[in-house]
């Protein structure tokens, strides 16, 4: 079931200015019976001061479309014609505190049945400019006619562009399939390829340290170490850092102590853990042996 | 049970008490792997070959080995429509529906874009298949026929034992999804052609995740999971016991009722669909109403839509579903009354009232009498609906900008 806010409810159960307006003056139709909604909205506008008096809807649809109609109707009413024009979708959806994002066409056609009664009252013809398609990303409410047009006109050719141009596949990502099927198609079409790699994420890592900051951190965490082999009687030294490679001396108690290698093991993981990437820490006796 | 009316079991239905306490015990004493040798994993084996068996006696199947049981419908349905074609490579068309689930739809779709050629079967206004176009299609290059044994929305019935027989006839194989039908109608396996058949817990007042596909020995067969040797290397993964317990026990409830859903049941759909026919204008039953499911009523308000209808019914407490565009995400009213033709003027305002052996007379008096108000309180906003009935040629008198 759609998640509706308690404004819609309580306009779909109880809806304002339901009905046509009797000597209505202006009316606009939009939707049809084949999309499955369908409005008709009535005004009666004074001549004089071109301000709506009245407006009544009726209306063929789903719950949201009823609540839409009904908001329309109340955001409208009093409102200059010029006033009305300026009501977007989005403050019809807002005025309803939301709507779920497959049903934000409901709130198209509360504007564009507006448009339809403006044009209507003023002789003109109002004709609609844009075709819906299948919705293909849920979270943006992208269709399917809008992202091919864009990829068309744009020459796109990878997810990540299609994201960026038209928001479709920023959310949750499971329309990405879709979203390559289209690209698939298009891209053939304008005899181009398309470009699955071009889509992958940049791997998600800190941002990189500089040598001396990075050397820093290493000395940081020796320097954490020390007290621990002092207290044995020991000590390490850093000698190198060559790239992932750490080389230590071990003095003192530790060198030649049959742990050793352990401590070095200790001390890598404590190196690793400070610098978040990983590192080999080596006695500086395998420095001299690979040179 | 909570004080609404449920009238959507065709959705999903409540899993029966005794199938709880049935299942209860195998989260906790009974938590043994049943693969294990020791007394842990043996009782709850024993309980599972139980199962096995409460599942081959509703279905009528031979052999309890032709049990496998999945997570659910789809899995079943998809296993075995990728063993098909994996068995038999050289064989590349389908035969299905266009009435079908999705869970074959999207499948069979899939598969198109790899290069099979998929045949969907069309319907008639009362949603019957055409046998000559079937007859027709039958080839040694189709790998499989897919026909659903009960459409999930109309109810109606395919002819699947016959077609079955037509299939075996021309060595084709035959599964059919029958997620609405076990358990509602008498189904005797052995005695049919059908090779697979997939069937779904929770249709059946057993727990949702658990599922079954029906293997007729000797059926050529690929896994979909393969690993270890669980249900005979068939379906690997360690059993669900405790949901394979819960459905023998339904099944073995089903086969008790199967005269309930014939006759009580059937009783109380017949009087909704008459009561609310005799107080509403202008609605219709869609669909074979003289061969469909005994549980299921769909019927087509015209001039509204569905979602607005459930909305009302839902603050009454009664729960049904539609097959307009507006609940299933999709903006597309349903392909089921689409593929019968049904108008526009009325496949949008289609309510499924879907009914099980839980539901009383009582709250279908009670639906009877909350639907007219309902469906009036709606026609009155309608563009389309005057004072005293339907506009004269609505599409002629409502004309929008656009269409």
């Amino acid at each position: 079931m759609w998640d509706y806010s308690d404004k819609v409810k309580d306009h779909f159960f109880s809806p304002r200015n339901a009905g046509a307006v009797a000597d209505a003056n202006a009316v606009g139709d939009v939707g049809s019976l084949s999309c499955g909604d369908a409005l008709r909205l009535s005004l009666k506008v004074d001549p004089e001061t071109q301000v709506i008096k009245d407006a009544g809807f009726q209306t063929f649809g789903c719950g949201s479309a009823i609540a839409s109609s009904s908001a329309l109707t109340e955001i409208i009413k009093g409102m200059t014609l010029d006033q009305a024009l300026t009501v977007t979708n989005q403050d019809i959806a807002d005025f309803l505190d939301g709507l779920p994002a497959e049903k934000m066409h409901c709130s198209v056609m509360g504007r564009e049945a507006l448009q339809a009664a403006v044009a209507n009252y003023r002789g003109e013809v109002w004709k609609d400019d844009h075709e819906e398609g299948a919705m293909v990303c849920k979270c943006f409410a992208v269709d399917a006619v809008l992202i091919e047009e864009t990829i068309r006109a744009n020459g796109l050719s990878s997810v990540e562009e299609v994201t960026n141009y038209t928001k479709a596949g920023g959310g949750c990502s499971a329309c990405h399939e879709g979203v390559e099927e289209i690209l698939t198609r298009v891209c053939k079409e304008q005899g181009r390829a398309f470009n699955a790699t071009a889509a992958a994420p940049p791997p998600a890592v800190r941002p990189k340290l500089g040598t001396l900051a990075r050397i820093r951190r290493i000395e940081g965490a020796i320097e954490a170490i020390r007290p621990n082999l002092q207290r044995d009687r020991g000590d390490v030294e850093l000698v190198e850092v060559d790239g992932k490679t750490v080389y230590v001396n071990m003095t003192g108690a530790c060198a030649g102590c049959q742990m050793a290698s352990v401590t070095i093991e200790g001390i890598q993981q404590r190196i690793i853990e400070d610098l978040g990437e990983f590192v080999r820490v080596l006695p500086a006796a395998a420095m001299r042996a690979r040179a | 049970m909570t004080d609404g009316i449920y009238l959507d079991n065709n959705a999903t239905t409540m899993v029966s008490p005794e199938v709880v306490q049935a299942m209860l015990p195998y989260f906790t004493e009974q938590f043994g792997n049943p693969s294990s040798l020791h007394q842990y994993g043996n009782r709850v084996g024993q309980a599972i070959k139980q199962a096995r068996q409460q599942v081959q006696a509703l279905l009528g199947a031979e052999h309890e080995s032709e049990i496998i049981f999945t997570s659910c419908g789809t899995e079943s349905d998809s296993t075995a429509i990728l063993s098909a074609i994996k068995a038999q490579p050289e064989r590349k068309e389908i035969i299905t529906t266009v009435v079908e689930h999705p869970a074959i739809l999207a499948l069979c779709e899939q598969l198109e874009k790899e290069g099979y050629k998929i045949h969907r079967l069309k319907v008639n206004g009362k949603g019957r298949l055409d046998m000559q176009e079937y007859m027709d299609l039958l080839s040694e290059r189709v790998a499989l026929v897919t026909v659903m044994w009960a459409n999930n929305e109309s109810g109606t019935l395919f002819p699947v034992e016959e077609m079955a027989d037509l299939a075996r006839s021309a060595g084709v194989m035959f599964h059919t999804d029958a997620v609405q039908a076990v358990g509602k109608i008498p189904i005797d396996l052995k005695d049919t052609s059908i090779d697979m058949l997939s069937l779904s817990g929770h249709k059946l007042h057993a727990p949702k995740g658990i599922g079954v596909l029906y293997l007729r020995r000797n059926t050529r067969f690929r896994p979909l999971l393969r690993g270890g040797h669980q249900e005979r290397g068939r379906r690997a993964g360690t059993e669900n016991s405790a949901s394979i317990v819960a459905l023998g026990k339904a099944c073995e409830l089903a086969l008790q009722h199967i005269d309930t859903e014939k006759r009580t049941v059937r009783r109380m759909r017949d009087r909704l669909e008459q009561g609310i026919l005799a107080a509403v204008p202008h609605a219709f039953v869609t669909g074979d109403t003289t061969n469909r499911l005994p549980n299921t009523c769909n019927i087509a308000f015209e001039y509204i839509e569905g979602e607005s209808i459930l909305l009302l019914l839902n603050k009454l407490g009664i729960a049904a579903s539609s097959g307009s565009a507006c609940t299933s995400g999709s903006l597309e009213p349903s392909h089921v009354m689409r593929a019968m033709g049904i108008p526009y003027t009325a496949a949008h305002g289609t309510v499924r009232f879907s009914f099980s052996r839980y539901n009383t007379m009582e709250e279908v008096e009670t639906v009877i009498r909350a639907v007219p108000p309902i469906v009036a309180q709606l026609r009155k906003l309608s563009p389309y609906w005057g004072e005293n009935g339907p506009i004269t040629d609505p599409e002629l008198a409502f004309a929008p900008a656009y269409a």
